[in-house]
């Protein structure tokens, strides 16, 4: 954080104010920023947002449960497969099916594999902010890998609609256990790579280390989740404290981040939490590879879905943090209303806080290591 | 960890005038608060050490849908009277309990109060809130529309009786 | 040097007019290869193929770039301020084209053999600060005039560091002429000024660690009087969109660009011939081995460019390999650490030569 101190604390000099957004290349999509300054240094930002609207929960209203599984798609398109999860997982709550061995294996290796290719694209993305652009392009070359995976399951490679409320829409195909496998022993020495190419960069950490500190008292109270809260020190990870799926069953650590080069829940913190996460995810990945067994993945998907009257609220720990989805039924086909808990959406309400007194360059480091993707803020 | 039933008599013994009740909407224990006491309520939740209730997960607003149904010539409906709903899902990171607070308003008045002073990010879901369902929210710093535009006139879209208008700024609305 | 040739038969002004126009026979096609080398540089680090199908592995890329950049639309945005707005890629390119003026390509030929050639240079790429400034206050755009404003506050700093090196050369060799001083560097690549010239004996090897320290700071800030990675936060992409360029498009856009890739070419040539031996072969001429006198021109303009590219080469992997520094990590770099060490090196080499 910069101080500047004023020759006459009398004089008033006036704002500038800079509209960064809807269209500008490190906003992530639609966001509008309204920034304040004074000279290079901020005074406040306001960020407005809606400009992806697409009325999700209005829609949900006038459909059927299964109908509603495209639509979650298209809300975290970078983490699709996650919406899917979530959605499935509080459906299954809410009429209270068991769903085969299988099918959970499935999920959570398709979930872990999504995890990666997000954080991929958020450390590269990061990147691209700092201004280093060849990490990018290394980050979207491993991405394209688990694309290939995704598109040879299911036939999409972003919008999948391949997890379904009670199991999922195909098994897998032949080769998919080989090739995961194989792109798992490719892809661990890329995360070296990449730290040595990125994370442990002199001019990187300089520009990330000590940079937008989110202290845990207000990470809490902002209802800050995911990697931008355990970079501020909490040990809270819902395939843990909460759990749904199988990943009691799994092996793993979950990071906290420790303020290596600089104070606890910087920038820099942030982004290494994701790398980190990232060989998690592939320890999982391996456990779950070797341990999935043979079976059936389409029996308990349920002909007709008309819970009774009722309400829950159900979460999953999505690449972004905590993704919840509230569904109110009166008992028709119909959802009487789905409420999202978009991590983004919450995790951007941070941004002004942790901007002020920073200059603009701070700004795009600040809201790319908070990792937002705008379809899911503005569903 | 205490159950929703152990913290409800501690609520009630405490605020015996403003706890309504407790509703059963399986899978989930609902705890029905008066909407002008929801502030002191959350507020006791978040400071007592026994509780401590530090995260709001969620903030939703819904529309009950319970009023009288009227149909109208054109073919629409509209709901007079009923009321609306705010449902706060709340969890403690220290004791590892959860909680479901519900306040319910009338729709010819929606008018509750703010919790943006105990939990800061109920900021942008009782924008959200007011602006889908609109649900009225005194002391909020800055309650104005979040996801749709900010000079909407027509109404709030998550109601059930809400109607397209036909123009927007002079734009047909469904192009 | 060439004007009087050219103008002892044909006369002063025709004269000026070709000796001008000499350079840019230069220009044009090292900014054609310098685009098209930058791709494919950025390319294959990116495990990428870069362009490739416009001519053999997409060499002719460029030129279709350059069809394309002429055929578009010269917009100019309404609340601009028109004639500062054109005159600025102008005055940014005169800037860095008239530096080309005093650089010695080879023994045979330099444009203007100026007795202080290297604070020619040094003065006359102030221009393009005018330039940047004028651009980014024309546009009337809020990120164009961020960007200018960094960048005239980026360069000026940065000029003060690359004097001092400059003066410590003077110090050591009693010339600013660049002819002279690649003159001194000849024969024997020992005699370059990375190596402490043509000193002797103890204090050339007392030298040769301070001359690689003076040779990268000077490599550094003009690294960043080119506005390049790291340095490059004048334009950052991702938070000022393109900082002064932002609004313009089709040629007067191209001259930017053309502007730019002069300007790396022109920083790269001062250090060569400042520290690298100018036009001298390391290893002698075949010229000179086979007898054939005129050769020896061409050969050494062939290492002058070979020299030149190579550090324009650097600037592009500097430019892919790392992030951006921060506009107050930038004044940090220059005022904290460059200033007062080419002070050092400065003093340090003063004594020594007094000695």
């Amino acid at each position: 954080m910069i101080e500047m101190e004023t020759t006459s604390t009398n004089l008033r000099t006036q704002e500038m104010v800079l509209n960064m957004g809807p269209q500008h290349p490190s906003t992530h999509g639609v966001l509008r920023l309204e920034i304040e300054l004074d000279g290079e240094l901020i005074v406040d930002v306001r960020p407005h947002v809606g400009y992806l609207h697409r009325c999700f929960e209005k829609h949900c209203e006038a459909m059927t449960y299964p109908q509603i599984v495209p639509y979650v798609d298209r809300m975290d398109y970078l983490a699709a497969m996650y919406s899917e999860i979530g959605y499935a997982v509080a459906v299954e709550r809410l009429l209270g099916i068991e769903v085969p061995e299988r099918v959970e294996y499935i999920r959570i290796i398709m979930g872990e594999l999504q995890r990666i290719a997000s954080h991929l694209v958020a450390v590269g993305t990061y990147g691209l902010d700092i201004g280093a652009f060849t990490p990018f392009l290394y980050c979207f070359r491993d991405r394209e890998k688990i694309l290939t995976l995704f598109e040879m399951t299911c036939g999409a490679r972003l919008l999948y609609n391949y997890i379904w409320p009670g199991g999922v829409s195909h098994d897998l195909p032949p080769d998919f256990i080989r090739m995961t496998k194989e792109f798992l022993t490719e892809f661990k020495p890329t995360i070296v790579e990449l730290n040595n190419l990125l994370s442990y960069n002199k001019i990187f950490i300089e520009r990330t280390a000590n940079v937008g500190i989110l202290p845990l008292e207000t990470a809490i109270n902002y209802g800050v989740t995911g990697p931008n809260l355990r970079a501020s020190g909490l040990k809270w990870d819902l395939r843990r404290d909460d759990p749904y799926s199988i990943y009691d069953r799994f092996d793993f650590e979950i990071p906290v981040g420790k303020g290596w080069h600089g104070t606890v829940g910087d920038c820099w913190d942030r982004y290494y939490l994701r790398m980190i996460e990232m060989e998690q995810s592939v320890r999982i990945l391996e456990q779950a590879i070797e341990q999935i067994p043979e079976g059936d993945v389409t029996s308990a998907i349920p002909k007709r879905i008309k819970p009774v009257e009722g309400q829950i609220y159900t979460r999953v720990e999505n690449p972004r943090g905590e993704l919840g989805y509230f569904i109110v039924s009166k008992g028709g086909l119909q959802p009487h209303r789905v409420k999202v808990r978009a991590p983004s959406f919450v995790n951007l309400e941070i941004l002004g806080e942790l901007c002020k007194g920073h200059l603009v360059a701070d700004v795009v480091a600040i809201l790319g290591s908070i990792d937002i993707v705008l379809g899911e803020v503005d569903r | 960890m205490k159950t929703t039933e152990e913290i409800f008599e501690v609520l009630k013994n405490r605020y015996s005038e403003d706890i309504i009740g407790i509703t059963n909407m399986p899978p989930e224990k609902i705890i029905d608060v008066k909407p002008d006491a929801i502030f002191k309520v959350s507020a006791f939740l978040i400071n007592d050490p026994d509780l401590d209730f530090d995260n709001l997960m969620i903030l939703s607003g819904l529309d009950d849908a319970n009023g009288t149904k009227t149909n109208q010539p054109d073919g629409s409906f509209e709901f007079v009277g009923g009321t609306l709903s705010v449902v706060y899902h709340i969890e403690s990171t220290k004791h590892r309990h959860k909680l479901v607070l519900r306040v319910s308003v009338p729709k010819e008045n929606p008018v509750t109060e703010s919790v943006v002073k105990v939990w800061a990010c109920a900021d942008w879901h009782e924008r959200e809130a007011y602006d889908m369902v609109g649900v009225i929210f005194n002391n909020h710093p800055n309650l104005i529309r979040i996801l749709m535009p900010y000079d909407w006139d027509a109404g709030y879209p998550l109601r059930k009786d809400y109607k397209n208008p036909e123009f927007y700024q002079g734009m047909k609305v469904p192009y | 040097m060439i004007f009087d040739y050219i103008s002892s038969f044909l006369g002063a002004i025709p004269a000026a007019v070709i000796a001008g126009l000499v350079p840019m026979v230069f220009i044009i096609p090292f900014a054609l290869f310098a685009v098209y080398w930058e791709r494919k540089v950025s390319a294959h680090m990116q495990d990428r193929l870069g362009p490739m199908r416009v001519g053999y592995h997409g060499f002719l890329q460029t030129i279709a770039d350059i069809l394309k950049l002429i055929q578009k639309e010269d917009i100019v945005a309404s609340a601009a301020d028109k004639p500062l707005f054109n005159i600025a890629p102008v005055l940014t390119f005169t800037g860095s084209y008239a530096a080309f003026a005093a650089i010695p390509f080879s023994s045979a030929y330099i444009g203007a053999n100026i007795d202080l050639g290297v604070l020619y240079i040094i003065g006359v790429s102030g221009l393009v600060v005018a330039g940047l400034l004028m651009a980014g206050w024309a546009s009337n755009n809020k990120y164009s005039l961020l960007g200018a404003m960094r960048s005239a506050a980026q360069i000026v700093s940065y000029e003060i560091p690359t004097v001092i090196v400059i003066l410590t050369l003077f110090s050591m060799v009693g010339t600013l002429n660049l002819y002279e001083l690649s003159e001194l560097q000849s024969s024997n690549m020992f005699n370059w000024m990375i190596f402490g010239g043509t000193v002797t004996g103890w204090k050339k090897i007392v030298l040769i660690p301070l001359m690689f320290a003076a040779f990268l700071i000077i490599y550094l800030t003009t690294l960043a009087e080119v506005n390049r990675t790291p340095f490059d936060i004048p334009e950052a992409e991702s938070e000022l969109v393109s900082g002064y360029h932002t609004e313009y498009s089709g040629m007067k856009f191209a001259m930017f660009f053309l502007a730019e890739y002069a300007n790396m070419f022109a920083v790269s040539a001062i250090v060569t011939s400042l520290f690298l031996g100018g036009y001298h072969s390391p290893f002698g001429y075949l010229g000179n081995t086979i007898g054939i006198t005129w050769l020896v021109p061409i050969e050494q303009f062939f290492w002058f460019a070979f020299k030149g590219i190579a550090l324009v080469t650097v600037q592009m992997w500097l430019r892919w390999t790392l992030p951006r520094l921060r506009v107050d990590q930038l004044m940090v770099v220059c005022w904290k650490y460059l200033i007062p060490l080419s002070f050092l090196i400065f003093l340090i080499v003063s004594l020594l030569m007094v000695l």
